[in-house]
């Protein structure tokens, strides 16, 4: 049994030690706004916050997840950043699927709260791990900026 | 396109009660639900009443196109679509599948728009797979909003005159002298007025009016068509998580699976040990999976499966297995030779599919030959959520839970294979993470079926990996497409011989299909519009090694990147501009019946109604250039490319600015894009569809390729078969809507007709930039020096 804190609260579960921290959300405990995209990292889409830094959950081990904090996108409007992002990506209308937005908004997330101001190569920096095949990226683009209150920023 | 009635005298038959029993407004506190726990945010209406056509004889029929001309067809009821609360709530059922174009948004929107109903207040309910109840349920083609306008404002304005015919009976008052206005009507005269939620019960009473007599609003009473402020229907849903796709179905003790597949297309199983892969924790069960022969239809693959408890266990369990494959007849399918091949028969004569004039005579006393050869590689549509499906049998019945663009040829392929009758298969239609054609093929759902039935009717979840994803699809088609034109001593051309050759997506349903198909040609080969007088098409055999399927906008990105880029060749050989070049190529502004091209089939709809109109062609050429300020002076290393393409009724130019540095990069600081998709049903849509067309065409341009060897695919996850991030995508996308304010002109489609035009533009840009010219894709690394 390994017991994981997710969006503030403990969780118990009973899997190998090796399992993916993405399945666990969503094939254990039903959390399933975490998205599989590749299973290899390459995509973004299973983006989760693990003491406040944006992790990639398909390739992390619930055993390297314990002791953590570990916040997912359905608690992730608890956060005033993440409230902001959400808005903004709603004001601009990013989605289109929608399928890779949990993990966009995560990343975006985090990046503003590290980096109330990015730049344009600060927010490619920050999100060019997350694919959208839909191709919302000038949006996303500019919804970030919304959401950091800046309009342009040269980089 | 007949033009609508505007307001006509209403039928004062209408006012009289009629009561056959069977057609209702539901209301929805009588309605049975059935709401499965597990599966929250997926509520199902039940109890319709059995559909009963209002006047089955009232329109002669002579040539159907649209909506009408679909599979199982369309029938004129707003019951089927629209349910009213007795607290006034209103339920709008959307019968298309939600991809990322905004359909759950943009039909109901129109349905409210007509009903007169606040569009903010409004529940849309998804339809499971019936097309005899829904019509059309195929959600391709860039056709919901091009089929379907129509008939929703009719679902609106019939059930919005069902209620005015409700309250005037109430009131004794002629209903002349009563209106519609945001879920109320009113009688102006003396005042009253009535919530839609009291009148739903006896207005469904009422007969369904004819759809000759029916009041549709007049556009500058629109209150959401046009105006783009609908916002996104599932948007908040979608960006907290809470949004349910097909990959995120969970039902009661249900049970995961992934697939083993064979690696090669019409290869199978000749024996497997699965004794490693039961040793797995969490591995409960495996299951072989019988192969189709071929053709491949939507048939699954056959293979091995594992279940477990969770999707993990059974990817791990699935690594563990020893399976031998035999590989079958395309084996040695290998894309460099087939490269070859494909060439070989692009410089021999093949099938004539269009001739005009004699080309040979015309080559012969041309001043300046100019030919070019151009390649376009398989491509995997990769829809960030990959194929998945769930399903559960119960007491002779099979539910599916499914993102599917097809949800009734799931239907009906689940029924096939389970030997069920259709009637007890139910397929509930999710949310698609994407779909670009790949979940038009239901061979996922079938797979689901299957599994459940081999676990005694327990639910099973099949979820495709990546790399099953991008093995196993239904592969864009790889062409080689050769070109040969003659100028004359002005550099105008007076010959033009086209050879495509590509694997048929009829191939995939008939296993000795060779030559493309009428809707492979229509899409922007036969029917070129350019004005020269000896023009000859051909089509050489293509023999298709895996299965060939639709990726957003089809063949026509193969016919426009060599059409479109062969163009641009042209103009430089004869030294003229591009963009007047092909404005005069185009010729002067006509509306040209696409019979007279060889065109049978131009998109499933009449020719009269959408000929091909080359004066809106120029529109679009002429915005994007104007937009672009086409022939401002560019640094060193940046260059201006422009590109047209007509497909799916809809016209489109790009004109794309790229800078290629001394290194070879490749970056893209500005992309202009005109648009004419006829009226703008819901524009803010309109344009997020061609901002993301643009940057899956920069996609594929740059850095798209499924290649084989030994029948296998070599690409298997994202390191592989790479997609256009951020940092790559264009830093600015403008988008052009070419004004429409007449909304009874014809639509166009949207979401499909953004892709083809991309490649050849960059392509003609990095041309100006560079004087390299790009003749096969994916770019990749062809500008890299050194």
């Amino acid at each position: 049994m390994t017991t994981l804190t997710i969006n503030g609260k403990s969780r118990h579960i009973d899997l190998p030690a090796d399992t993916p921290l993405l399945w666990a959300l969503r094939d254990v405990l039903g959390l399933t706004g975490t998205k599989f995209g590749c299973g290899m990292a390459f995509c973004g889409a299973c983006t989760v916050h693990l003491d406040g830094e944006p992790t990639r959950s398909c390739v992390t081990p619930v055993s390297a997840a314990v002791g953590k904090q570990i916040v997912t996108i359905e608690a992730i409007n608890q956060d005033a950043t993440g409230k902001k992002v959400q808005e903004a990506w709603l004001a601009l209308g990013v989605p289109q699927c929608g399928y890779c937005q949990s993990g966009q908004v995560m990343v975006a997330t985090a990046l503003l709260k590290h980096n109330p101001k990015p730049t344009d190569a600060d927010i490619d920096k920050a999100m060019s791990g997350n694919i959208c095949r839909c191709g919302t990226y000038p949006r996303i683009r500019a919804a970030i900026k919304q959401a950091a209150g800046t309009k342009e920023i040269k980089s | 396109m007949k033009k609508l009635p505007d307001r006509p005298e209403l039928n004062a038959d209408m006012c009289e009660t009629a009561d056959d029993g069977s057609l209702y407004i539901v209301n929805i506190s009588r309605r049975a639900f059935l709401k499965d726990l597990a599966l929250t945010g997926f509520v199902l209406a039940a109890g319709f009443p059995a559909l009963i056509s209002a006047d089955e004889t009232a329109a002669p029929v002579i040539n159907k196109y649209g909506a009408d001309a679909m599979p199982h067809g369309w029938v004129d009821n707003p019951l089927v679509f629209i349910a009213i609360a007795a607290d006034g709530t209103v339920t709008i059922v959307c019968h298309r599948s939600e991809m990322g174009q905004g359909v759950r948004t943009s039909l109901p929107m129109v349905v409210a728009d007509e009903l007169e109903t606040d569009w903010q207040k409004v529940r849309v309910e998804q339809a499971p797979g019936d097309e005899e109840r829904y019509g059309n349920q195929d959600t391709d083609g860039s056709r919901s909003m091009r089929h379907f306008f129509l008939p929703m404002r009719r679902a609106g304005a019939a059930a919005r005159t069902m209620l005015e015919a409700a309250a005037a009976a109430q009131w004794r008052v002629p209903v002349q002298e009563v209106r519609a206005e945001q879920d109320h009507v009113l009688h102006p005269a003396t005042g009253r007025t009535l919530g839609y939620g009291q009148l739903a019960e006896a207005a469904a009473k009422l007969p369904v009016p004819a759809r000759e007599t029916l009041r549709l609003k007049n556009p500058a009473d629109f209150r959401y068509i046009g105006k783009g402020q609908a916002g996104i229907y599932d948007g908040q849903d979608m960006v907290t998580g809470r949004a349910q796709y097909g990959i995120d179905a969970r039902l009661k003790d249900m049970l995961y699976a992934v697939v083993s597949r064979p690696p090669v297309f019409g290869g199978k199983v000749l024996s497997y040990d699965a004794k490693d892969a039961l040793k797995v924790p969490g591995v409960l069960k495996v299951i072989e999976l019988k192969s189709s022969p071929p053709p491949a239809d939507f048939n699954p693959l056959g293979g091995i499966a594992v279940i477990a408890r969770n999707t993990w266990a059974a990817i791990q369990g699935r690594k563990a297995l020893k399976i031998e494959w035999e590989k079958g007849p395309n084996g040695s399918y290998d894309s460099v030779a087939y490269k070859a091949e494909l060439e070989t028969a692009a410089r021999k004569p093949g099938k004539v599919v269009r001739n005009n004039g004699d080309v040979d005579s015309a080559l012969k006393s041309a001043a300046k030959r100019v030919e070019a050869e151009y390649y376009a590689p398989h491509l995997a549509q990769a829809p960030m959520e990959p194929p998945a499906a769930t399903a559960r049998i119960s007491k002779g019945k099979c539910e599916i839970w499914a993102c599917t663009q097809a949800p009734q040829a799931s239907r009906e392929y689940v029924a096939k294979w389970l030997k069920l009758p259709e009637d007890k298969v139910t397929v509930h239609v999710t949310l698609l993470g994407g779909g670009f054609g790949r979940k038009s093929k239901p061979d996922y759902v079938i797979e689901a079926a299957l599994l459940s039935q081999a676990m005694n009717g327990k639910p099973v979840k099949v979820t495709w990996t990546r790399e099953d994803d991008l093995q196993h699809s239904y592969f864009h088609t790889v062409s080689v497409e050769r070109l040969e034109a003659g100028l004359d001593v002005q550099g105008k051309p007076v010959a033009w011989l086209h050879r495509t050759v590509a694997p048929t997506i009829s191939s995939t349903f008939g296993p000795d299909s060779k030559h493309q198909m009428p809707a492979e040609l229509g899409m922007g080969i036969i029917n070129v519009p350019f004005a020269i007088a000896n023009l000859r098409i051909e089509n050489p055999e293509a023999a298709a090694h895996t299965r060939i399927g639709w990726f957003r906008s089809v063949s026509n990105i193969p016919h426009a990147f060599a059409i479109q880029s062969f163009v641009a060749e042209l103009a430089a050989a004869a030294g003229h501009d591009p963009k007047d070049f092909l404005l005069d190529l185009i010729g002067p502004p006509r509306r040209i019946d696409p019979r007279t091209l060889g065109d049978t089939w131009n998109q499933g709809e009449s020719p009269e109604v959408y000929p091909l109109d080359t004066g809106r062609l120029r529109g679009v050429i002429e915005t994007a250039a104007r937009e672009a300020g086409w022939g401002r002076k560019l640094p060193k290393g940046r260059g201006l490319g422009i590109a047209a393409h007509y497909s799916f009724v809809t016209y489109i130019a790009v004109v794309a600015e790229v800078a290629v540095d001394e290194s070879g990069a490749l970056s893209m600081p500005r992309i202009d894009i005109a648009v004419d998709c006829g009226p703008q049903v819901n524009p803010e849509r309109i344009r997020s569809q061609i901002e993301g067309a643009c940057i899956m065409g920069v996609s594929l341009a740059t850095l798209g390729e499924i290649s084989f060897k030994e029948g296998a695919v070599m690409q298997d996850n994202f390191h592989a078969y790479q997609l256009t991030r951020m940092d790559d995508a264009p830093r600015e996308i403008r988008v052009h809507l070419l004004p429409t304010t007449d909304f009874d002109t014809p639509l166009g489609g949207v979401g499909e007709p953004g892709v083809p035009p991309i490649a050849p533009a960059l392509c003609n840009a990095i041309f100006v930039a560079t004087g390299q010219r790009i003749r096969q894709l994916p770019i990749r690394d062809q500008l890299r020096k050194g």
